[in-house]
């Protein structure tokens, strides 16, 4: 990894009470990186941001900002900006004055602000609309303007508070290609708080999955979506099948197991496993077939439901040993959807290699 | 209770039935019958007041020419002024001191502080009589030229007219997003510069209102100010109520609708301020 432009180490926030919102975070996030920071709500993902701006104090641990420890500045003092959930557009001023207020409060030149305030706004497309109120605005306007005020500072970071949960559906899709554009252009380090997997997945380099304080891991996308570390990350990231398993021997990266409703298993693996596993298989790799196929894995079942989404359906089905393996079928012709219906007998198979053996 | 709706009538919309638009239109009446008469006669020519003779300004211009009526109402609207502008900066203080911090005693100190809103106004009165004679400021204040010698008046004044000013600005502080205190200093803005370029635009409309309010109620007092005024100054309500007990006067009238012009001017400036912002358009 490249030079490391935010280092967070050991970093703690506990709230009176006892409540660990942040719990002993370590993560290093490089120059120019589009990170995220995913998990459920209550995670510590938005504290751990607030930190990062000195919006929030943190109880112990560093956070070092370009090389310096920065734990204790005051917000107005890093090279960090922020773009807030509510995106705290200032409603007395007009875009304009908006976008310049972070420069006007540091004594930055009248005709420098003018210039940097026209840059910045036709980064975001906003130049027709440089003086009207937030008030004569649409959601999808404000959040740019709040966008171009935090750019227009050339923070070090920019740091923005689940951007696009309060967008609609259609927007939120164009905002998160804009967004991507705009940290290709401007070369900043994005960090992004989000609880919508689909928004870190598509846009973020590297993402971090909190729980409960702690991050479960930090990967790109790809890995966390076929490589998950542990239960949480698997179940949270996408959907999956989640099949408890016991390991009768591991043999190098193989494992002979008794799983759960399925019986004895072959299974490649990443690393050692203990006496106990889950088994984890994304709905998209199990394949479904009215006849019985060949495949090494397979199980009879009987089809619970079905639930059509027009590209695809999802497809649960029932084995007599109690276990219920969610399907995701690609519609791919126009003609019958899944193909199968509900109250059918039907093969489910996959392919060893596609299924993920989780220690925890 | 079971009568049928008409068609196109709603089961809330008690305003088109018969018996509620008559009770509604006696009681404007009632409310607003004596404004009317009290402007009208303004106009009328009898000496005496009492019944309509014809149109005419005379009583304007002999209110103009009543020395003793202008220079009350001279001392009325100072008051009114610098009370309001005490007024108004210390319920702004006080209310953002109750929005912002927290603090032991904190509901109770609230109470406190609007109670002069409630309390009747002659105990007011009486009690603010008491500690200005025990506190020796009347006699301090009373031989001081003019416009000291309204001191202990606008004193008086301040301390029931500020909580009302406390009252309006911390509820609209109420609807204040903390992120936009937050953003601005993240923006680079130091504490100072946030309050005054994000906190106090944001109060402003509050504070309008409240001063508008504090000045109407300062202009009108009358009880409070007349236990509190010295015996050489006297403010308009005071005055008008002396010349009533003569019996009234055309002139009277005319003075009055002036007073009553000012002060719904001011308050019709208030409510429309006092209105909350528009919604946000999504």
């Amino acid at each position: 990894m490249s030079e490391a432009i935010v280092s967070i180490r050991n970093l703690t926030k506990s709230f009176p009470g006892g409540v660990k919102a942040v719990d002993s975070v370590s993560l290093d996030i490089a120059q120019n990186e589009f990170f995220a920071l995913l998990g459920p709500s209550g995670c510590g993902k938005t504290t751990l941001l607030r930190m990062i701006s000195g919006l929030e104090t943190p109880t112990s641990g560093q956070i070092l900002i370009g090389g310096e420890d920065m734990a204790f500045t005051p917000p107005n003092k890093r090279p960090t900006n922020m773009v807030f959930q509510s995106y705290a557009v200032f409603p007395h001023m007009t875009v304009e004055q908006n976008v310049g207020y972070g420069l006007k409060v540091t004594g930055v030149a009248s005709d420098e602000i003018k210039r940097r305030v026209g840059e910045a706004l036709e980064m975001v497309k906003l130049t027709a609309l440089a003086t009207r109120k937030p008030d004569q605005m649409s959601g999808g306007q404000r959040q740019r303007v709040a966008l171009a005020r935090a750019l227009v500072k050339r923070p070090k970071v920019l740091l923005l508070d689940e951007p696009l949960s309060a967008l609609d559906a259609k927007l939120r899709d164009d905002m998160r290609l804009e967004l991507t554009r705009l940290q290709e252009t401007v070369g900043i380090t994005f960090i992004i708080v989000t609880h919508d997997q689909d928004e870190a997945l598509s846009m973020a380099t590297r993402i971090a999955v909190m729980d409960r304080g702690a991050v479960q891991q930090v990967a790109t996308p790809t890995e966390l979506y076929e490589h998950p570390k542990n239960r949480f990350v698997a179940d949270f990231i996408g959907k999956v099948n989640l099949i408890e398993a016991k390991v009768l021997r591991q043999i190098g990266r193989k494992i002979d197991c008794e799983a759960k409703g399925i019986g004895r298993l072959e299974l490649p693996t990443d690393g050692l496993v203990g006496p106990q596993v889950s088994i984890a298989i994304r709905p998209e790799k199990l394949k479904i077939s009215r006849a019985e196929p060949s495949a090494l894995i397979r199980l009879q079942g009987r089809v619970r439901d079905v639930s059509y989404y027009g590209d695809s359906s999802h497809v649960v089905v029932h084995t007599p040993n109690g276990l219920d393996l969610s399907v995701n079928v690609q519609n791919d012709t126009r003609s019958g959807g899944a193909g199968v219906e509900r109250g059918q007998y039907v093969w489910v198979h996959w392919s060893p290699e596609d299924s993920i053996v989780l220690a925890e | 209770m079971a009568a049928k709706l008409k068609p196109g009538q709603g089961p809330l919309d008690y305003g088109s039935r018969t018996w509620l638009k008559v009770l509604f239109a006696a009681i404007f009446f009632m409310l607003y019958a004596p404004i009317i008469t009290l402007v009208a006669f303004s106009f009328n020519t009898d000496k005496r007041g009492i019944v309509w003779r014809g149109f005419t300004l005379d009583n304007y211009v002999k209110a103009w020419n009543n020395e003793s009526l202008i220079e009350a109402l001279t001392n009325s609207l100072v008051i009114a002024l610098i009370a309001t502008v005490f007024a108004t900066i210390l319920g702004a203080l006080a209310a953002l001191l109750l929005w912002r911090f927290r603090f032991p005693a904190k509901g109770a100190y609230e109470g406190f502080m609007a109670l002069p809103i409630v309390i009747p106004e002659i105990c007011m009165g009486v009690a603010l009589l008491l500690f200005f004679v025990n506190s020796g400021m009347m006699e301090f204040f009373v031989h001081m030229p003019w416009p000291l010698n309204l001191g202990n008046i606008i004193f008086a004044h301040v301390t029931f007219c500020f909580p009302f000013v406390a009252v309006v600005v911390r509820s609209r502080l109420v609807g204040f997003n903390r992120q936009l205190e937050e953003a601005s200093k993240d923006l680079g803005a130091s504490e100072w510069q946030t309050f005054w370029s994000i906190i106090v635009p944001y109060m402003k409309p509050g504070l309008i209102a409240g001063a508008l309010l504090a000045f109407t109620l300062s202009l009108d007092d009358f009880v409070i100010t007349f236990f509190t005024s010295g015996p050489e100054t006297v403010t308009f309500p005071v005055k008008v109520y002396s010349l009533v007990r003569r019996g009234v006067s055309p002139e009277i009238n005319a003075a009055s609708t002036v007073l009553i012009v000012i002060t719904v001017i001011a308050t019709v400036i208030a409510m429309k301020l006092q209105a909350p912002p528009k919604a946000d358009k999504a």
